[in-house]
């Protein structure tokens, strides 16, 4: 069959274009090159969704950013996913940042970024901030900030556009792309699909997928950012904060997650490996550092975990938002931040080229846009825990002790559309293992359940696909081979 | 009760034979706790007078709370603690349960450090475990993490799996320790460690961990004194699986959401009664303070139920009375002080002050002071070293504490030089 639409990349941006096209009366198809999406850039964040004061007005990042934040109030409204506007402080230190601030104040009102303002007084910034350090001078406030979980974004938008049609092919790494009589083949690891439009979100790898088209006008690097994350009700932060900013990055923030745990990070640096994941121990003295000059009481000696994320960076220093000479395919790459925050705008943008590129769009009569809230133990009241539980006693086995999650929400989280089918996407889904033990007690557990609904046995269940087994056999196997091979 | 592991299994029965009513709320599918995964020897000697493992140590306690009809119930996650002392708990058949207890026990044990917690920088594939975690794996669950492992830490669960997986015919390359030396009991390091020919590699820790989805294999550094790499010391080691045994935390996270005030070493405070600082709430076991034998827990839950008996029986619900409470200070060499605080009242009875120190240390002198620094108790021994708990039994009455005395500091000083000796 050819497909209307071929999206190559399960991030954020791929995803979020999935949804936004799911409401058309296309065919539409995603290909993602991990075990799961929501694998790479989108996993590994600040979760930041930004007001838009901070880019500079010569890039288009500046606007999308800025019409992007608007348009996730109607998303969150719709898909359900953890978001809350929070508001976010640029932390000035010494009063000649100030004058920086109140430019980014000034420019950000004019473009459209609502209630930005430049609190001086150190009482009100310590009220609304009380474990900000006292060397505050000035802060920039800005209320339509806010933290977002992007990898449960991602998972509820993806749920949404499979919902709504679209079908989502896993682990399906592209290595060729042909394009004859307009007619895309996109051959991956596993087999063949073939389209009439082709959409590029590959992330890291947009380069390599646009220059198999022979499109060689762009490169992307990877920069690297460090996090640390700490424990929950360790530290309660009321902002997003944020210090004067660098010309590489918005510099080292101290940040509230939407579920109660605070972070720390990210570095900024430039890498050449595209899948250079680790961190390191002068990167993450660098952010503990850099975090400190913040909160200076952060809780150092609570982290439960650290990790790296890289940015994907373009040449242009700007998102590369094109409808390319090659009919029919789509550049969407370089979606550094704030790619998160416009993922909503560039999305719409998408919808315009496809409508110039002729694409019949026409809005189905069945499209869903909601995609219902996932039942979640946490949220419930004591009367309606009851109620579930004596329907369905699943809701009652608690397997993650750290965040009390019972066994009923990772079956609904492995039978979801683009459901979950290893030890990662469980987590990442309802966040079995994300706590301050790490999946010390719930793994094998967790594991036990995707052995069973997805009928695999215990051996080839993985943290994240390929080669990331979590056992390697049964007890006694080693022993009993060894037997063997010596004839007795 | 809160837990029905070794602890909870001891101070339940000593309840229930002084003729009270006690309910066992345990959240694993059955009673025994993290003992049931011991699958080694070296149980009971203090308890029993024999040699058991972990299993039939633990069993002869559940036989026992079954004999005597101890009510339990499993699968049973306790959701939350109040000050009233209601604990909220659920399960599958009850649903949420409500449960009001005239005195309560903590005895909810210890979870291991992660690598997270020692903020371990590197790659972040799938084969990393801590020790415990993989002595689920092998023991209960049946499955081998790995083929070829690399311990960071010299713990004694670390030391127990390193001999336990050579068993299975899977390959221990190292076990690497930060410290200058091993962190668990030397009886582990001798017959878990040097019988097998197992390398204990010690002031290294690893700096890089290798693989991007598999663990491909780790670099190992030696550290200075700060525990700072040493540059140039460097060496890879080939393995396909890391156990962390880096360390136990008390498991306090209902404590402390009950209001409980939380000491320094991570369990609740608490004083001679090992009562926290909430009334009718007790603690004992690895909830309270990390030990280094199952027998020393059992003889602390034990104290900890008959406390809890006395509480039902002549304090519950009588007007408080004004305690004096006497503050147990760490000071030199001295990492923490269990019980935090005690009742000047007491000083009739016995008083268990247990404690570690932060370092090694041969020829010492443990030293009791006051707030005037006036020395109340001392006493020699030969060695300290930190895998070792310190247990003194002391009655206060002989020890003459002076009237105004509001705190005492254990320290754990060097012996002062002799230079001529007479004895």
């Amino acid at each position: 069959m050819i497909y209307d639409i071929i999206i190559i990349g399960g991030g954020v941006t791929g995803c979020t274009i999935a949804r936004t096209l799911s409401k058309y009366d296309l065919n539409i198809c995603l290909l993602e090159k991990e075990a799961d999406i929501a694998s790479g850039t989108t996993k590994a964040n600040s979760g930041v969704v930004h007001a838009g004061y901070a880019a500079d007005r010569k890039y288009i990042k500046r606007n999308l950013c800025i019409q992007g934040n608007k348009l996730y109030t109607q998303a969150h409204e719709e898909l359900n996913f953890p978001f809350r506007r929070i508001g976010s402080f640029v932390v000035a230190l010494e009063d000649i940042q100030i004058g920086e601030l109140e430019e980014k104040r000034k420019k950000g009102l004019q473009d459209g970024v609502p209630d930005l303002e430049l609190i001086l007084d150190k009482e009100k910034i310590k009220q609304m901030e009380p474990n900000l350090t006292d060397k505050v001078v000035g802060v920039l406030h800005a209320p339509s900030a806010g933290i977002v979980s992007p990898y449960e974004m991602t998972h509820a938008l993806a749920e949404n556009a499979a919902m709504n049609g679209v079908k989502f092919f896993r682990n399906q790494e592209v290595i060729k792309i042909r394009h004859q009589e307009y007619v895309f083949t996109v051959k991956t690891g596993e087999g063949e699909f073939q389209s009439n439009n082709l959409i590029n979100a590959a992330g890291l790898y947009a380069s390599r997928i646009s220059k198999m088209l022979g499109l060689d006008y762009f490169d992307i690097m990877p920069r690297k950012g460090q996090y640390i994350l700490f424990d929950r009700n360790m530290l309660h932060l009321n902002k997003i904060l944020f210090p004067s900013p660098t010309k590489v990055s918005k510099g080292i923030l101290v940040c509230p997650t939407v579920h109660g745990n605070t972070f720390v990070g990210p570095n900024a640096q430039n890498i050449v490996d595209l899948d250079d994941l680790s961190t390191t121990t002068a990167g993450l003295k660098e952010i503990l550092e850099g975090g400190m000059k913040l909160i200076p009481n952060l809780p150092v000696r609570s982290s439960i975990r650290n990790f790296a994320g890289l940015r994907a960076v373009p040449d242009t220093m700007d998102f590369i938002i094109d409808n390319t000479d090659v009919y029919g395919f789509i550049n969407v790459a370089g979606i550094l931040s704030p790619g998160l925050t416009s993922c909503f705008a560039i999305a719409e943008r998408v919808e315009e080229f496809l409508e110039l590129l002729g694409v019949e769009m026409k809005v189905k009569d069945d499209y869903n846009p909601i995609r219902p809230k996932p039942e979640r133990f946490t949220n419930f009241t004591r009367e309606e825990l009851d109620k579930k539980i004596k329907k369905d006693p699943l809701w009652a086995r608690i397997v993650c002790r750290c965040e009390t999650i019972p066994e009923r929400e990772i079956i609904n989280a492995i039978h979801a559309p683009v459901g979950a089918t290893t030890v990662d996407g469980v987590k990442f889904r309802c966040r079995p293992g994300m706590g301050r033990c790490q999946g010390g007690f719930c793994r094998p557990r967790v594991m036990e359940i995707l052995s069973r609904e997805l009928n695999i046995p215990m051996e080839e269940i993985t943290k994240r696909g390929e080669d990331t087994n979590i056992v390697v056999g049964k007890t006694k196997d080693f022993i009993l081979r060894k037997l063997e091979q010596e004839g007795r | 009760m809160i837990g029905g592991g070794s602890a909870g299994l001891a101070a339940a029965i000593v309840i229930k034979k002084a003729g009270l009513d006690v309910l066992i709320l345990e959240r694993d599918r059955e009673l025994g706790g993290i003992t049931l995964q011991c699958i080694h020897n070296g149980f009971g000697i203090h308890e029993f007078k024999e040699e058991l493992t972990g299993p039939e140590f633990v069993q002869r306690f559940i036989n026992e709370a079954l004999d005597l009809g101890v009510k339990y119930k499993l699968d049973t996650m306790v959701i939350k603690v109040t000050k009233e002392k209601i604990v909220y708990a659920i399960n599958n058949t009850d649903g949420m349960l409500e449960i009001k207890a005239k005195a309560i026990i903590l005895a909810m044990g210890c979870r291991e450090r992660t690598r997270g917690s020692i903020n371990m920088p590197g790659f972040r594939p799938a084969g990393i475990y801590t020790a415990g975690q993989a002595q689920r794996f092998v023991n209960v669950e049946g499955y081998l993490p790995g083929r070829s492992y690399v311990i960071l830490g010299s713990g004694d669960i670390g030391m127990i799996m390193a001999r336990r997986l050579t068993w299975e015919g899977c390959k221990v390359k190292a076990v690497v320790e930060i410290q200058p030396y091993v962190s668990g009991l030397i009886r582990n390091q001798v017959q878990c460690l040097e019988d097998y020919d197992i390398p204990l590699i010690t002031s290294y820790t690893i700096t890089r961990i290798h693989g991007r989805h598999r663990v491909k294999g780790v670099t190992i550094s030696k550290v200075d004194r700060k525990f700072d790499r040493i540059i140039g010391t460097d060496r890879f080691i080939e393995c396909d699986t890391l156990l962390l045994s880096v360390g136990l935390i008390p498991e306090n996270e209902l404590t402390q959401n009950a209001g409980a005030d939380i000491s320094l070493n991570g369990g609740p405070v608490v004083d001679n009664n090992l009562e926290t600082t909430i009334d009718g709430i007790f603690a004992c076991g690895n909830v309270l303070q990390v030990h280094d034998l199952v027998d020393l827990v059992v003889a602390e839950a034990k104290r900890a139920g008959l406390n809890a008996v006395e509480y039902v029986n002549e304090r519950y619900e009588k007007p408080f009375e004004t305690k004096e409470l006497i503050k147990c200070i760490a000071g030199a060499n001295v990492n923490y002080v269990k019980p935090d605080h005690f009742n000047k009242s007491d000083q009739a009875n016995d008083i268990i002050f247990s404690f570690r120190v932060k370092r090694p240390d041969r020829r010492i002198l443990i030293q009791f002071k006051d707030q005037n620094n006036k020395v109340i108790f001392k006493r020699k021994r030969r060695y300290v070293i930190p895998s070792e708990m310190i247990e003194l039994n002391l009655n206060l009455k002989e020890l003459e504490i002076p009237q105004d005395c509001k705190s005492l500091e254990v320290e754990v000083i060097p012996q002062p030089e002799v230079l001529i000796d007479n004895t």
